[in-house]
């Protein structure tokens, strides 16, 4: 019966969207082999090695429904894919996206050798996320049914040649089906709290990560108030800054002030009230389309430049296999160069990329 | 069927030492320190099984103590010559296990310092160095591992030793590896850890052998168990496990080398021939007879070791992480293997339970899965390109 279904490998995080994800495949009949990715352990934990608990909970998952489990190490890929990238985009007075990244080069990547490796011909993760069948069979990147989970914004560096491969089994599903399945089944994790989005930042923040990883690289400066032109304080860092921040600018007096551009070069944080953080206008490179052709410049769209915004209607200005320009109807605040902004069409993802600028 | 080739791990449990346990947890228990009758049964089975160990290792009963297992021996050892010496240094190698090399970083913070041995390609100390070393001064303890977990590389002991007692310092060896694998001569060393269940004891069960006269400081400390070296209630049916698995296992071993070294031999010529495969343990008397550790070139151990489980053959990374992961061996780091090629590496453990039957199955497992990850690998890179 198992192997008519044939054998999906689980990416399994210990916590109740994955465990519920294999749970239903192993009960569809599914031959599941389970999988905690080992990413990277934190500086200064003595063991140099990643702790039992961090993948216990899945491993009792594994047990309590009768299929294997194994912790691979992705320690290579993640540091040279993901954290190595985040340092020095912080640096350079980006604000990025490491768990798009992961998720591009690590999980639907390297993850998917492993799956190869280990004979799976599909693998399985617990985003909220649905891979759909066009009329013509072409398979498709969508939304989660629940748009209060939808995770699809961090999943469109997929390769669109994975997505036949690819299984997310509570995408149709809202997050209380899912804990009430894990109830159901008696999974050890129904109750577990939500992890936060960042795994591998420590309590004290990015800055201090950056600081500990390249403390070398960081670079004071000053901030720099658009409105007056004067120089209203100095920072330690430009990493400790992200277009659109309010807080901890030292500016206190009169109308709020936001972070409107950031110059590695020079150091320079510069601020300035609301309409200066608005924009029209934005580019992305390093994109990946999940349709057959990049679509044609005077396409509509609508395009999300992060996770938890509201998808905006857009006009493709252009668009080709390296990167893509739209012009939003109404204007987009704060749009963060290192974030990623994906290109939807109704509920479907078209593709996304690295937002470089934005203007107007 | 299930081919267990992770003995390096952990040996199955002897029917000699399950049968000696079962008979020590169906005696009326006593504790071995009480003065009564049942205490002083209690007490026969320990010193029976102490003198059933000193027997199979050539030493005197006084110089067998009952631990739990490896890394108390070695933990024991290091700290306890280290505190018990006025010298400042502990002269090690880089490629000891880690209940060596991590109770000598928390020396560090009590005035000690760490000298590092270097090791040959062939992961070999030199005699020579070593004596060079002692003439320096200062050294309070060298702890050499007998033969290496990971690579299977034995030391060349009996000249290690001659140079330790040459400049009057004492030795200390790990040989959990060595003990019930390949002949040790105990008598070459000072100080010498064991653990129970490598050669087909029970886990968490262990000796440390203490030559008389050694100075050494108690880790654990309380009673007057085990002549005020081990403090503690005594774990009596485990040391008569230990005991009967010894004494099995030794008796045995001229029939054994041979056989896992025939074994793992017919093993290693069924993959020789596969794509990007190098092998990291010698076929040399200087190497374990049961271990061969051999890399595939592209294909992660960890993905490799669990893919081989399913298909029903157990055998380790060369070096995991509590949870199993793969994690750059600091063994092979040493010997100067890159991290990418020591994250690739799969050891194959073997023992005197294991048939030919069993290995020409593993083989036929093995090649299958790695011809096809390579050529899954092949097929990948096409798709880079494109």
């Amino acid at each position: 019966m198992a192997r008519a279904l044939g054998r999906v490998l689980v990416a399994m995080s210990g916590g109740v969207d994955s465990s519920v994800a294999a749970a239903l495949l192993k009960l569809a009949g599914y031959d599941v082999v389970g999988v905690a990715m080992r990413l990277w352990s934190a500086p200064g934990s003595q063991s140099g090695c990643c702790s039992l608990d961090d993948f216990a909970d899945a491993r009792r998952v594994a047990a309590l429904m009768g299929f294997p489990f194994y912790v691979l190490d992705f320690a290579r890929e993640f540091e040279t894919s993901v954290l190595e990238p985040f340092v020095a985009e912080y640096l350079r007075g980006r604000t990025p996206n490491p768990c798009a990244r992961c998720n591009q080069f690590v999980k639907f990547d390297a993850l998917f050798q492993r799956a190869q490796a280990l004979g799976a011909s599909f693998v399985a993760t617990g985003h909220y996320a649905r891979v759909r069948q066009s009329a013509t069979g072409e398979p498709q990147l969508w939304a989660a049914s629940d748009a209060a989970k939808d995770q699809s914004y961090y999943l469109f560096g997929i390769a669109p040649e994975r997505l036949p491969q690819l299984l997310f089994p509570v995408g149709e599903l809202s997050k209380r089906e899912v804990r009430a399945i894990a109830e159901q089944l008696g999974l050890p994790v129904a109750h577990k709290p939500e992890s936060q989005e960042v795994c591998f930042a420590p309590r004290a923040g990015y800055a201090a990560l950056v600081e500990q990883l390249a403390p070398d690289r960081v670079r004071p400066g000053v901030i720099l108030d658009e409105e007056s032109g004067t120089v209203v304080g100095a920072h330690p860092g430009v990493h400790r800054f992200t277009v659109g921040q309010r807080r901890g600018l030292g500016v206190s007096r009169g109308e709020p002030r936001y972070v409107v551009a950031i110059d590695p070069e020079s150091g320079t944080v510069r601020v300035g009230t609301k309409p200066r953080t608005l924009a029209h206008g934005l580019r992305a490179s390093g994109a990946n389309w999940l349709v057959a052709q990049p679509p044609e410049a005077g396409t509509r769209a609508l395009v999300k430049i992060r996770a938890r915004s509201a998808p905006v209607p857009v006009l493709i200005e252009e668009a080709s296999a390296e990167g893509f320009a739209v012009r939003a109807d109404s204007p987009l605040s704060a749009v963060t160069p290192g974030q990623a902004a994906v290109l939807y069409e109704g509920p479907r993802v078209l593709g996304g990329g690295w937002i470089e600028e934005s203007w107007g | 069927m299930r081919i267990y080739l992770d003995h390096n791990a952990t040996a199955p449990l002897r029917p000699e030492a399950r049968r000696a346990m079962l008979g020590a947890l169906a005696e009326e228990r006593g504790n071995p320190s009480s003065t009564h009758a049942l205490g002083q049964s209690a007490r026969a089975m320990l010193e029976d099984a102490r003198a059933q160990v000193a027997h199979a290792l050539s030493v005197s009963p006084g110089e067998i103590v009952f631990t739990s297992g490896g890394t108390e021996g070695n933990t024991t050892a290091i700290l306890g010559a280290a505190l018990a010496s006025k010298k400042r240094v502990i002269c090690t190698t880089p490629i000891e296990h880690s209940s060596v090399l991590r109770p000598l970083r928390l020396l560090a913070d009590f005035g000690f310092a760490t000298h590092l041995l270097r090791v040959g390609r062939d992961g070999r100390v030199d005699p020579q160095e070593l004596r060079e070393t002692l003439r320096a001064g200062n050294v309070a303890l060298v702890s050499i591992g007998w033969a290496n977990n990971e690579t299977g590389v034995c030391q060349p002991m009996a000249e290690l030793s001659a140079v330790c007692r040459e400049q009057g310092v004492p030795l200390h060896s790990d040989a959990v590896q060595a003990l019930g694998r390949i002949p040790v001569k105990v008598a070459l060393v000072d100080l010498l850890t064991a653990s129970s269940h490598k050669f087909g004891g029970p886990a968490g069960s262990g000796i440390l052998f203490v030559r008389q006269g050694t100075a050494l400081e108690p880790l654990l400390r309380g009673g007057d168990q085990e002549r005020g070296l081990r403090a503690g209630t005594e774990n009596v049916p485990a040391a008569m496990g230990c005991a009967a698995a010894l004494r099995a296992c030794l008796g045995e071993l001229s029939q054994a080398m041979p056989h896992c070294m025939k074994l793992r031999e017919r093993l290693w010529e069924g993959l020789a021939d596969l794509p990007g495969v190098v092998r990291y343990s010698g076929n040399s008397a200087e190497f374990l007879p049961n271990t061969l550790s051999v890399g595939f070139g592209g294909i992660p151990g960890d993905a490799l070791v669990a893919r081989l489980d399913l298909e029903g053959v157990c055998a380790s990374v060369g070096s995991a992480c509590s949870a199993g992961a793969a994690q750059p061996s600091h063994v092979l780091l040493a010997l100067g293997v890159d991290r990418e090629r020591a994250s690739q590496v799969v050891r194959f453990s073997l023992g005197v339970e294991n048939t030919a039957a069993e290995i020409d199955e593993a083989v036929r497992i093995v090649r299958s899965v790695v011809l096809e990850m390579a050529l899954g690998g092949a097929r990948r890179e096409q798709w880079r390109v494109r």
